[in-house]
């Protein structure tokens, strides 16, 4: 069972939504309905599902609907039709009480521009998921407490969140997330607003995180290398549509459309494409399955820029093996070269 | 947009008509034209404003506040006993105590409230002293004045305040209210004076409800604006974390709309202050009567010394609410960035 399923949701913003999704459902464009309805369209038809444990990221430009999309999950906003499912319950069916305690349980949200309560310390901050769900001031404090050092700011804990710069600020963000230990993750744009070596830094701290806590992460970002980088899976928005869902090297191998095309057109591949992605199975090596001349061994689940310069250096061609040891594949400089290629 | 201009033409149309007849009906007999055609023979309504055309409000107001006093006065008694007492304890408390203990109950209340503010503290202190100073009468006057306020300042807060939050949640209730703030502080005082004189009887309280009238529209404005004005994303991360509107409200809202709610209590404050001079000519006592005794007398050096009594009363009212109103920010907003390097995660 997905941890979190969307199914055909729609949502159009202005006075009178209902009256305007028969003109969405029969085809009518987001351009016209803004034009002669004065309503905005923010999603449309839009299913997916996340699978317990995976980071999801959901790509699009400014305006696609994506912050639309992730306010669906925890109901900041509510759908103009269709369902959503967490851990196979329909959540537009809760009721207050049971939306507060959803909310307060089972997941969090890290915010674009931080969301820190600005009259509340770092410690209060952290601590105020778990205030909310009435817990006593002193098994706050040390939650909160094991969290600021998870996150690398102890000795901030009484500061205000004005004192500190931007990327210790998310990190503030980051830690009250966690400091509830919900199943859901929800992250809009959480290192949008940080300069590029600390958004690297705050990714590779999620990563990290993420590897030990196997959170369902669901991540917002416009910035595809960041998408790339995170996502199990990625989803492709545009104009409240979901043009594309996949793994990040089928939408890098496969865009589904020009407009996913025109977006990936610019990715660095090595970074993104693993070995077993684009080696060639052992049958087809001309050779019976066995290298010639001087071969390095590569797991498959190496990204290209790991192995190329080895690959380059000596000439080599490169036996791709799984975890067990067993050849998978292989790859010579006429597979890379094909798969660094931009279509 | 279309459909909102023709109904309200309409509305008016017929309020135009229904305004004409009933001005007409209840016209004084020997105004009205005899004949309705003589209206088409002579013109000269047309000229001058016709006396026969006179809504009659006037009536209908004496004789609805008449009835008003006489089935809900026990209300209204109950209502002035209230406040009357509330008053007079305080004044005889205050007015009996020693002014040097007075002067320096407002120093320490000052220097605490400020938040240990030097500055503040000497000047308030100063401005307590001198008060006195420029008239043995003035004191006890002043007092009065001061317990008229605060307890004027202190039915604006607790009507006042639960308003601007309600007005901030629900914009239909905005839209009704900003009209009644508008016609609160725009009426001329003395249109509610005599209601409450009326209603209250001379003294204190109907300058109590004056104050209030007057000075409540600033605060109700504050603390909507600066409920509403707390930034969004700050609201939503409190809703994403599961917050009841009770814990919103009291935890996120309320503390950072804070500075903007006490610069209301500042602005009511300072209108409360210049209520009680003009309320002094329903008979309240205090540093009121003074002004208006030299205006009497004509004697420009009384009315000048109480004109600057108030203007100290004001000065120590303003200065502390605004030393508090900064404490308040100071803590929302602390000063500067401590360090701008981003720290090494340690995980």
């Amino acid at each position: 069972m997905p941890k979190i399923e969307l199914k055909n949701v729609y949502k159009i913003f202005g006075e009178d939504p209902q009256s305007v999704l028969p003109l969405l459902q029969e085809g009518t464009t987001k351009e016209e309905i803004l034009e002669e309805r004065d309503h905005t369209v923010g999603l449309d038809n839009v299913s997916l599902s996340i699978e317990e444990g995976e980071t999801f990221v959901c790509m699009g430009l400014s305006g696609s609907g994506k912050s639309t999309l992730i306010r669906h999950i925890n109901r900041l906003i509510d759908p103009t039709k269709g369902e959503v499912l967490v851990d196979g319950v329909n959540v537009l069916k809760f009721s207050e009480n049971e939306l507060l305690e959803l909310r307060r349980h089972e997941m969090s949200m890290v915010f674009q521009r931080f969301g820190l309560f600005p009259h509340k310390t770092v410690m209060e901050n952290v601590a105020y998921g778990l205030e909310v769900q009435g817990k006593e001031l002193e098994d706050r404090n040390s939650i909160a407490e094991d969290q600021i050092k998870a996150v690398g700011l102890n000795g901030f804990e009484h500061q205000y969140p004005s004192q500190l710069s931007g990327g210790m600020q998310q990190r503030v963000g980051l830690a009250r997330a966690l400091a509830t230990d919900p199943g859901i993750l929800l992250m809009d744009e959480a290192f949008s607003a940080l300069d590029p070596l600390i958004r690297n830094d705050m990714q590779d701290q999620l990563m990290e995180l993420q590897s030990k806590l196997h959170k369902t992460i669901v991540f917002i970002t416009h910035d595809l290398d960041e998408s790339l980088k995170l996502g199990d899976h990625i989803g492709i928005l545009n104009g409240g549509k979901l043009v594309q869902v996949g793994r990040p090297e089928e939408i890098i191998m496969n865009p589904a459309d020009d407009y996913v095309t025109a977006f990936v057109k610019d990715v660095n591949r090595a970074k993104v494409l693993r070995a077993k992605t684009i080696m060639l199975s052992p049958e087809n090596y001309p050779v019976n399955g066995k290298a010639s001349g001087e071969t390095i061994k590569v797991l498959e689940d190496r990204f290209i820029e790991e192995f190329l310069p080895q690959m380059l250096e000596k000439r080599a061609v490169v036996e791709v093996i799984d975890n067990d040891g067993n050849t998978s594949g292989f790859i010579t400089e006429k597979e890379l070269a094909q798969s660094l290629t931009k279509n | 947009m279309k459909t909102n201009w023709k109904y309200l033409a309409t509305i008016c149309f017929f309020a135009f008509c229904g305004l004409i007849v009933i001005s007409y009906q209840y016209a004084k007999p020997r105004y009205k034209p005899d004949n309705i055609s003589d209206l088409l023979n002579d013109f000269s309504w047309l000229i001058n404003w016709p006396k026969w055309l006179d809504f009659p409000l006037m009536q209908p107001i004496n004789s609805g506040f008449d009835w008003l006093i006489v089935q809900y006065g026990l209300f209204f008694e109950g209502i002035n006993n209230f406040l009357l007492g509330l008053y007079t304890a305080m004044k005889d408390a205050v007015v009996g105590l020693p002014w040097p203990l007075v002067v320096i109950l407002v120093i320490v209340i000052t220097y605490f409230v400020s938040g240990k503010k030097i500055n503040t503290t000497i000047t308030v202190g100063f401005c307590t002293f001198f008060i006195g100073f420029l008239s043995p009468r003035y004191w006890d006057k002043a007092i009065m004045t001061t317990c008229i306020v605060l307890i004027g300042i202190f039915l604006c807060l607790v009507i006042g305040i639960p308003i601007g939050i309600a007005m901030a949640r629900k914009p239909k209730l905005r839209k009704t209210i900003l009209p009644v703030l508008d016609l609160m502080q725009t009426i001329p005082s003395f249109c509610y004076l005599i209601p409450g004189i009326l209603l209250f009887g001379l003294g204190a309280v109907p300058a109590i409800i004056a104050i209030f009238v007057y000075a409540a529209p600033p605060l109700i404005r504050l603390t909507d604006l600066g409920i509403r004005l707390v930034d969004e994303e700050v609201v939503e991360a409190a809703d994403a974390f599961g917050a009841s509107k009770k814990q919103k409200l009291w935890g996120v809202q309320i503390p950072l709309a804070l500075p903007n709610i006490m610069q209301g209590v500042n602005q009511s404050v300072m209108m409360a202050l210049a209520m009680v001079v003009i309320a002094s000519m329903i008979g309240t006592r205090g540093i009121g009567d003074e002004v208006l005794l030299g205006l009497q007398q004509l004697n420009v050096g009384m009315a000048t010394e109480a004109g600057i009594a108030i203007v100290l009363l004001a000065i120590i009212f303003d200065r502390i609410t605004q030393a508090y109103g900064d404490k308040i920010q100071d803590k929302t907003r602390p000063k500067k960035v401590k360090s701008a390097l981003p720290v090494k995660a340690k995980v």
